[in-house]
């Protein structure tokens, strides 16, 4: 990807070198988790390949780690690949809103769509204007990429090397993803919290009676409690997490 | 072989639908209601994932002290607003620490 350099002018204005900046602290810090994937994927059962390929692919951290969760807790590959997927839906809308910011026109939204996540939607949102916000967005996405597909490569390769993934703790790594993920919205609002704690609990009664994987989408019937109760001041805020 | 399928069918479908939002018209979007239900979806998944992955092996529920407490020390790090790496490292090696000495 090289969107970011094209219609730069060689001095760039000051407000995108903060943006460039922002993109490339967030890229390396968080991209580095990869390794976390890379361990969390191979503890799960798949192949050192297999968590590289996924890194490639999908390239959106929660549902790879859903994936390799459910093929861990023994889940069926069905029930595991749709709610990976459906964990990706968000990036649906984040790309909605991207597309006003980054203004990308034909063949290049086949790449600039690979870019659209959590991390790359934060950094752009948060940008005062669209020239700054492209480069953030791009930033992120090229440092990020690049550092996330390197350090899977090094967790899966250097995980097959450690004799019990639990005695590490790396069992607890999923988990702890997720909520670190999830922290900025469930401290964000009531509805939030009201949401997390029936999906959580519908998740857990759920577990012995039906097959790995299902409960977790069925718990998504938590976020319906938003078409009963419209939120207060709910249009106004930023629907990016970081 | 039929896991290759899935890491496959989960990639392709993820980027499918980062395409899809980016080539959405907005209007969409435009019902408040709408626009709040998938704001919460990923609440309800990923905390779903947290609470499964803590608690469940399988289908049977279990409570594995040290993979509790190491959650629970991910808590504690996000709560002084910890750096993302520092909340895993905290949380793995909680768990680690406590498997150790127990």
């Amino acid at each position: 990807m090289t969107e970011q350099a094209e219609g730069a002018p060689p001095d760039p204005p000051a407000s995108v070198r903060p943006a460039v900046r922002d993109g490339l602290g967030v890229g390396i810090s968080v991209g580095f988790s990869g390794l976390a994937f890379g361990a969390a994927a191979v503890t799960a059962g798949l192949s050192v390949a297999q968590a590289c390929v996924l890194s490639l692919l999908a390239f959106t951290g929660a549902s790879q780690f859903a994936l390799a969760g459910v093929i861990g807790g023994g889940g069926g590959l069905v029930a595991g690949t749709l709610g990976a997927v459906l964990l990706g839906g968000r990036n649906a809308l984040y790309g909605m809103r991207l597309a006003d910011l980054l203004r990308v026109r034909g063949w290049r939204r086949l790449a600039t769509a690979h870019g659209v996540i959590d991390e790359t939607t934060a950094v752009a949102t948060a940008q005062p204007d669209e020239r700054s916000a492209r480069a953030g967005f791009y930033t992120t996405a090229v440092s990020l990429y690049a550092a996330w597909n390197l350090s899977t490569l090094a967790g899966a390769a250097g995980s097959s090397r450690i004799g019990d993934p639990e005695a590490v703790g790396l069992d607890v790594l999923g988990p702890a993803v997720f909520l670190a993920l999830l922290w900025p919205r469930l401290t964000a609002g009531r509805a939030e919290a009201r949401v997390a704690a029936g999906a959580a609990v519908i998740a857990i009664v759920a577990t012995p009676l039906l097959p790995p994987g299902v409960p977790v989408m069925v718990a998504s019937v938590a976020a319906l409690v938003a078409l009963r109760s419209p939120s207060p001041g709910g249009a106004s805020r930023e629907e990016s997490g970081s | 072989m039929n896991t290759w399928i899935a890491v496959i069918a989960t990639g392709v479908g993820c980027y499918a639908l980062k395409l899809g939002g980016l080539v959405t018209p907005r209007r969409v979007l435009a019902d408040p209601r709408v626009r709040r239900f998938t704001e919460l979806v990923p609440v309800a998944l990923l905390t779903a994932l947290v609470a499964v992955q803590t608690f469940a092996d399988g289908r049977s529920l279990e409570l594995d002290g040290p993979r509790v407490a190491g959650l629970g020390a991910a808590v504690a790090a996000l709560l002084l607003r910890a750096p993302f790496l520092v909340v895993l490292v905290v949380a793995a090696g909680t768990a680690a620490l406590l498997r150790l000495v127990l």
